[in-house]
Formats: structure tokens, sequence, C-alpha cells
């Protein structure tokens, strides 16, 4: 790497030392940032310089660092993700800053992900919703020949486009109301795709849309957030397909 | 320390059913009286606490992550291996069998990779059944790919994210049995110790990551789903916080520990571009199904790859590999990628990468079809280098990505450690020297589903267990030795980040314990990790405190385990004097430079025995019988 390439930014930071504790916003400078870095990577410089100083790092999730895992999160100066379109902040790279800018880096903000420390959350109600009915019931060994059930290979596809999802929670974070529809429609509409999923399909409906509630996710004012900052590119479609699914499951079922 | 694989008697296809009729069973109203302690929600770890809690058992799963779903089988891209034949095209079990086998290179137990191939099948049949969105043909059917090592297209995905939809499939499975009360999931909690007690595994000591509370959970087996080692060589594919630790823990335990040398170099990484470089970036194997591998001709060829050409480029493994062509198995394209990249045709500003050129394909099939494919990794290229992949071929280099070796087990996937099972790359049972593209998922759910379920069940079924709980002398020890650790940690106070130091092995091990290796090698790598060790124990800085969630104690405690790790890993790497699969000692070549076996010495899995810090451990080894297969050069001219 060129030296003259180099540059430095100054990262105002959201610090707070636990779930119960008051944070508040922490400048820092850090420099020798090159432009194939990766933002994380920018932030792991600034945690080695807190380190050698004495003081504490930024807590902040990832793990593979590739967009597929879901740990990352953050708000960088205000976007969802950071300014890339439908991309992770673990793919946004220093190439899109310049030397001298001021990059504030807040923690994901929603009602039901609570902060744990600085820039981590608590995003288990979205586990949560998956336990209220995101899966087929066939027991291990049950399943006949992959071959014996067909599926359209349209279906197919869009089942594989709502299954994208990385359950990173930018959905909900860009939600005025804090609304977990994007990803509970994306789990609905990937079973409800699929002939697998068919027997379930009322059940499921009732019990995700329930469990939505239960957890205090807010619901959709076709704000189409959640789809601009969705690093898999998910559609609202899914949303629809959710309520279709929800309102059919009402009339058929007898619970 | 006593190697009993205990493999069935009888004809290799009649050894997985027959033994599981020999195996005792648990009457069904029995089964939620025997906890199962599963370490790790991967593929493997998913699965088995899938397929134990469907069956009754009492699980609890433990993940570092905050959710289960995160664990990095998420990110296996390419697809799975199944031996189903749809495309007609010749394939079998037994012909997937030698393929592993032989991809291996003859350094696999034969009736494993037997069963493995045998279960394959199944594992595509379940996890169509429960939702994964597989690729299709316009019939309906499902659609196969190729992948390295094999002839046949037997290779089923999920677009470039196949990991992604496996691991979810097994996830929802599992979420389905904590709906229904049989598994109870303990995220952020990071396994620190096995718990031996009477010689049975019986529990584990784990940290809180929230609260950095040390916790003992006892059961009546423990099954280690944790992954592999490839982060010892700090750049890596795998995510930040694979490691080796579960693993290492249960070595000291007693665990025979096999074949750590075996560690596999992926062809098709995105090079890294500075010092500040956190991870590698894997581009599936899959690409070379389309991408052609080529460097220039001449020497220190700087020109844009598309003004060379056609006749002024090298398609180094077409023209070395006609056979396979750029299919060739990862362990022969990492090293021929290294030969010429050292001999200075490399590509880029660096050297050190080479060309992966889809014009070809672009110009066959459209642009459309190509996306179509491989999309998602196309992106992730351009988000990465700000580069083209479909207007410019894409520049590529081997990286650190798989472990074929790991905790030694049995035919049951138990270690030496009665009660302690390992599955998936935390062991070393299947892919022998090499692991083939696409055969990772494979095996991780065949333990997962189908293997463990049957002989986890037939230890619970067979055993008498007397009590054992977290107030047991063994518990609290173990806890102790744990906090220990963790305080001397704390209390060094250095100046130097655990980053920097894993970097400093990481240099160590890439440059000397890497794609190529030799005596001298070997032997300065030895002098060096203690040294290295030495500096992280006088010289790591770690802040803050013991009960917090302190992401830098849990790094540093991954790394002092790397540390002493990677030093057994060298001392298998010195004493296996031949090359095999991905294992490539210089000393140890064929005319043409391709890797020698030495068969008549080293036809056996190297396991290793602890005999306490500071001691060297002992090698012992089981040796590899082929009574199926018959065991030959491996070419793939």
């Amino acid at each position: 790497m060129n030296d003259s390439e180099q540059f430095s930014v100054t990262v105002r930071v959201w610090r707070q030392a636990g779930p119960k504790e008051p944070g508040k916003m922490a400048a820092y400078k850090v420099s020798g940032i090159s432009p194939d870095m990766s933002f994380l990577e920018m932030l792991d410089i600034l945690n080695d310089d807190l380190l050698k100083k004495g003081g504490n790092p930024v807590t902040f999730e990832s793990d593979c660092r590739e967009g597929i895992c879901g740990s990352c999160g953050l708000v960088v100066n205000g976007d969802v993700h950071g300014p890339d379109e439908h991309s992770t902040v673990c793919q946004l790279h220093m190439r899109r800053f310049s030397n001298g800018d001021v990059i504030t880096v807040e923690p994901w903000r929603a009602k039901t992900f609570p902060v744990l420390k600085d820039l981590a959350v608590d995003r288990g109600a979205l586990d949560r919703l998956i336990t209220a009915g995101g899966f087929i019931s066939t027991n291990t060994g049950a399943g006949p020949d992959a071959n014996a059930t067909p599926v359209e290979k349209d279906k197919a596809e869009e089942a594989m486009d709502a299954a994208a999802c990385i359950g990173c929670g930018a959905c909900v974070v860009s939600c005025p109301n804090g609304a977990a529809m994007l990803f509970t429609g994306a789990k609905i509409s990937q079973l409800a795709l699929l002939p697998q999923g068919g027997p379930e399909r009322a059940k499921r409906a009732l019990g995700m849309v329930e469990a939505m509630d239960r957890q205090g996710f807010g619901n959709c004012s076709n704000e189409y957030e959640c789809e601009a900052v969705c690093p898999k590119d998910i559609k609202v479609a899914n949303i629809a397909r959710m309520n279709r699914e929800f309102l059919l499951a009402g009339l058929i079922s007898e619970r | 320390m006593k190697l009993d694989a205990k493999i069935p008697a009888g004809p290799i296809e009649k050894k997985w059913d027959s033994h599981k009729f020999n195996l005792k069973l648990v009457n069904p109203n029995n089964r939620r009286k025997f906890d199962v302690l599963v370490v790790g929600s991967g593929l493997a770890g998913a699965s088995a606490a899938a397929s134990l809690g469907e069956l009754g058992f009492n699980v609890k799963v433990f993940t570092l992550h905050d959710s289960p779903r995160r664990a990095h089988s998420i990110a296996a891209q390419g697809g799975i291996n199944a031996a189903k034949n749809y495309p007609n095209d010749g394939d079998s079990v037994w012909r997937l069998f030698h393929d592993t086998i032989k991809g291996g290179d003859y350094r696999a137990r034969e009736a494993n990779v037997y069963r493995l191939a045998q279960i394959s099948n199944q594992i595509i049949d379940h996890c169509a059944a429960i939702g994964v969105p597989f690729g299709r043909e316009y019939g309906g059917l499902l659609s196969t790919r190729s992948f390295g090592g094999a002839q046949v297209s037997r290779t089923f995905y999920s677009r470039g994210q196949t990991g992604q939809q496996l691991l979810l499939g097994a996830y929802s499975a599992m979420m389905r049995q904590v709906a229904a009360g049989t598994v109870t999931i303990l995220p952020r909690r990071e396994m620190a110790d096995v718990v031996v007690k009477d010689g049975y595994a019986r529990g584990i000591t784990a940290r809180n990551l929230l609260t950095g509370e040390l916790e003992s959970h006892a059961g009546h087996a423990v099954l280690l789903c944790t992954g592999g080692y490839a982060n010892t060589f700090y750049l890596s594919t795998n995510a930040g916080s694979c490691n080796v630790s579960a693993a290492w823990a249960a070595y000291k335990r007693g665990a025979g520990f096999a074949n750590p040398c075996y560690t596999q170099i992926h062809p098709t990484c995105i090079p890294r571009s500075g010092e500040h470089q956190s991870k590698l970036t894997l581009m599936s194997e899959s690409l070379r199904n389309d991408g052609r591998v080529w460097v220039p001709k001449a020497k220190g060829d700087k020109r844009p790859p598309n003004d060379i050409p056609e006749a002024e480029r090298d398609y180094y493994l077409e023209r070395r590999y006609p056979a396979f062509g750029n299919l060739v198995p990862r362990d022969i394209a990492s090293r021929a990628a290294k030969t010429v990249a050292d001999a200075g045709f490399g590509a880029g500003a660096t050297g050190q990468a080479v060309y992966l050129d889809f014009r070809d394909a672009i110009k066959r099939k459209g642009a459309g079809a190509i996306k179509a494919a491989y999309g998602n990794l196309f992106d992730m290229y351009y988000q990465i280098t700000d580069e083209n992949g479909y207007k410019a071929p894409m520049r590529i280099y081997p990286a650190p990505h798989y472990a074929m070796g790991g905790l030694w087990v049995d035919y049951n996937l138990m270690t030496t450690i009665p009660g302690l099972f390992a599955l998936g790359e935390a062991n070393f049972s299947d892919h022998g020297a090499n692991r083939l593209g696409a055969s990772a998922l494979m095996q991780g759910l065949a333990d997962g589903f189908f293997v463990a379920p049957a002989t986890v069940g037939g230890y619970l079924g067979a055993g008498k267990f007397a009590p054992a709980s977290p107030a047991d002398k063994e518990f609290t020890d173990s806890a102790g030795e744990v906090r220990d650790r963790i305080n001397r940690l704390l209390a060094v106070k250095g100046k130097k980040t655990p980053s920097e130091l894993h970097r400093q092995l990481g240099n160590v091990m890439w440059n000397d314990v890497g794609m190529g290796r030799n005596e001298a090698g070997l032997n300065k790598a030895l002098k060096k990790i203690p040294e290295i060790r030495g500096e992280f124990w006088k010289n790591v800085a770690v802040s803050g405190a013991d009960k917090d969630f302190n992401q830098t104690l849990e790094k540093a405690m991954k790394i002092a385990d790397f540390m002493e790790f990677s030093e057994l890993l060298v001392r298998d790497a010195l004493e296996r004097k031949e090359s095999c699969g991905a294992h490539f000692r210089e000393e140890s070549v064929t005319p043409e430079g391709e890797a020698r076996r030495d068969d008549a010495n080293f036809s056996h899995a190297a396991v290793w025995e602890y005999q306490g810090e500071g001691k060297a451990a002992v090698l012992h080894k089981e040796p590899l019988t082929f009574e199926n297969i018959k065991i030959a050069e491996r070419s793939y001219k």
C-alpha cells in the first residue's frame, strides 16, 4: 500500500458500559487508513489503539465478514449498514470515505433489540419468531425421495429469494414502527411457496404473526424502508404474501 | 491410549446397517432422562440437536454466537455432494466413496467414508423435506453442478449460499424442538473445558460471554461440534470466532488429536490487500465450472489481463491436468497457483495472484446465465475489490480454509474419552489428507442428522451412569482451572494486542507450515512458536474485567490456545515425512513435482496424546487398511 493513499477519519461512536448504564457518543481519531480496508477493519485499528493506550475497546459484533452470518449491524452516518445499497456493514470499504471525514457510528436502535454494550444489541427476539413456526415439521429420515416432490422452478427461485435473509435485523431498525414483518414475511413466504411447507401454512402464519405482537414488534405502515436497507434485497412483496397467508389462515383456521 | 476404531465386521455395504441393528436402543419413555450437551450450532451441532430432540432426548445446545443461526457453516457457498445419480452420469454410492478416498489421498478410514457416501442421499431427501430451497430444473426436479475431484455432476446447491440454506434448515429443525421443549439453546456461551468424571465425559465448563460467569453443566454425553482450526494461520477464510479451543480443551483432558497437520488451503480466495486484513474471503470452487484459471506466459507481465492475447496466456491447470482441467482437487489447484506465482508468473500488482476468467463462459452461455449461477459471488468480489468480474478476470490466490485433522473418533464418532463425541469438522474422520469440495456440508449433516443420533443413543442405552452434578469436585476443579487461566491473562497487562501476536503466529504458520513444508522450515517454526507464545504470556494486552462482556478477553483466550496447538500441528507435519493430499513435504515429490506418498511408512492416522504442560505429546498410530479400494498414485491427468 502506497503511504500517500493513507488517510485519517474521526469516528463518533456510541459508548455504553452495559444494558442499564447511560450511554453517550465519544469521538476518536483513526489514522493509517487505506482505501482497501473494510469499515470493520478500521474499527479494529481503533480498538487496537484503545487497547494499547490502556483503554477499553469498542464492543461491536461481526463474525464472517463476508456478508452472510448476519452478526454485524451498525448505523453509519444515519444509514443502516452504511451508505452502500443492499450490503452489510462488514462489506463497506473505506474507499467510500475521504480524509478528514467525521463518521457517526451507532448501534441498532429498536425497542426489541436492547443495547448490551456499546454497539452490540440483543436480537434474540428474532429467534423466538422462528420458534413460533418458522419450520416444517418433518422428522429426520421421514421425508420421501427428494425428487418425489417437484417444485416449479420459478416458485423455487422465489422461495430462495425469501430464504436469503441473514437475520441481521436491519429491517426492524429501519422501520419507524420497529416491525419485523420483512423478516417474518420472508420466512412465511419461503415455506408457503414450497409444497413441503403446505400442511402447516395456516398454523405457521397465525403462530408467527402472533409471536411478532408478543415480542413487541410493531406493524407495517408501508414505508418500504426495510426493503431499501435489506442487505439481501428481500422484497416487501413478502409482507403482502404474509398478510394473505394470515388472512387466509384466519378464515380457514378453527383456532 | 488405546485406539480401537470399532469398525463393524462384514462387507462394507452392510457395516452401517448391521451396526445400527447391534446398537442398544433407549426406550422412548426413558430418553428424556438423558441430558445431551451439544457444543456448537453449525451444521453438525444443529442437525444433531434437532434429531436427538426429535427422538426425545433432553438436549442443551451451547453457542458462542448471539443466535445459533450465525455459526460459520453459514458461509459455505458452493454445494453439498450426494450420490443420487439424478443426472444419469454414472454416479453411485460406490463412486462417491471411491472419489472421497482418492480425494483424501488414501488417508481416510474406508468404513467411515463408505457410510458417508451411503448417507449422502438421505441428507438431500431430508433437506428437501424441511424446505431447503435447492436449485431446480424447469421440470421441477433438483439441479446439480460439478465440483473438483469428480467427473460426475453430484453437487446440489442453493445458488452460492448452500451452507446458509442448509444451516438455516438444520436451525429451523432445531428451533422446532425448542418449541417442543426437547432442546434448550444457551447462546453466547463459550465452552472452556470438558469435565471428565471417573473416566467419562460428564459435562462442560462454559463462560457466559455477556456476564463472564463460569457455568457448570452436567450431562450424560457431550458432543463437540465446534468446527475447525484454520484460524491458526491468522488469515483464513474462517470467521473471526472460529477456534480450536474446545477441541484443545478435550485434548488436554485426554482425547487423542488426529492428523493436525492436514490443513486445506483453498485455491480460490480473494488475495490479501494489506497488513490490516482481518480475514480472507473465499470465492466458491463452483466458479471453476465456468471460470478458467490462467497466468501470463511471460514473467512479470503487468499488462491489464484483457490486453493479454490468448496465445500469451498459460491455462496451466488445463495444460498440466487435461482430464480434470480447472476442476482438479483443491490441494492440487492451490499448489499449482503457488508454483506459478513463486516462479514469477503471478498476476496483478503483488504477483501473489492468478486469474479466474469468465470471458469464454460469458461468450458461450451469456452474462445472464453466469449471473444466475454465481451472481452473489460476483457481487461480493465487487464489494471487496471494487472490480467487475464480468468485465475482467478475477484475481484469486489460495488461503487456509479447512481442517481435515481434528479429534480422533471411532466409528461411533466417539473420542478416546468415553461419552465425548466429535462431529463435523471438529473430528478427523472422513476426508483423509484433503477434503473434496462440497463434502464438508455432507459430512456435517451426515454426522449430525444420521450418525450421532444412532451412536449416541447406543452409548446411552448401553451405559450405566453414576450421578454427576455441577456440585461435584470435578466440575468445581475445572471451573477453578479456567478461572486461573483467565486471571493469568488479565494479569499480564502487556503492550501488544492479542491480534498483533496472533498475526505474528500466523506469519510463521503461513511461511513455514503453509502450502509447501520442509524439515528446515518446520524446525524453524518449532523454534519460533514457543518464542511467540512466551511473548504472548509476557506481553499481551487484555483490558477490562473478567465478569463483563469482554471481547478482548474472549479473543485472547482463543489465541492462547492457538499458541499451544500450532506447535502440535508443526510436530505432526514434521513427523509425517511424506507428501499426501494437502500436506506437501518438499522432500517427497514425484519427478513431475506432484505429491509422493509413502504408503509403506505412513499409511496411518497420527494420533497425539497429551502428557501435561511442557511435556512432549506422545504419538500413536491407527493403521489404515484398504480392502475395497485399490490404493494407487493419485492422478488427475
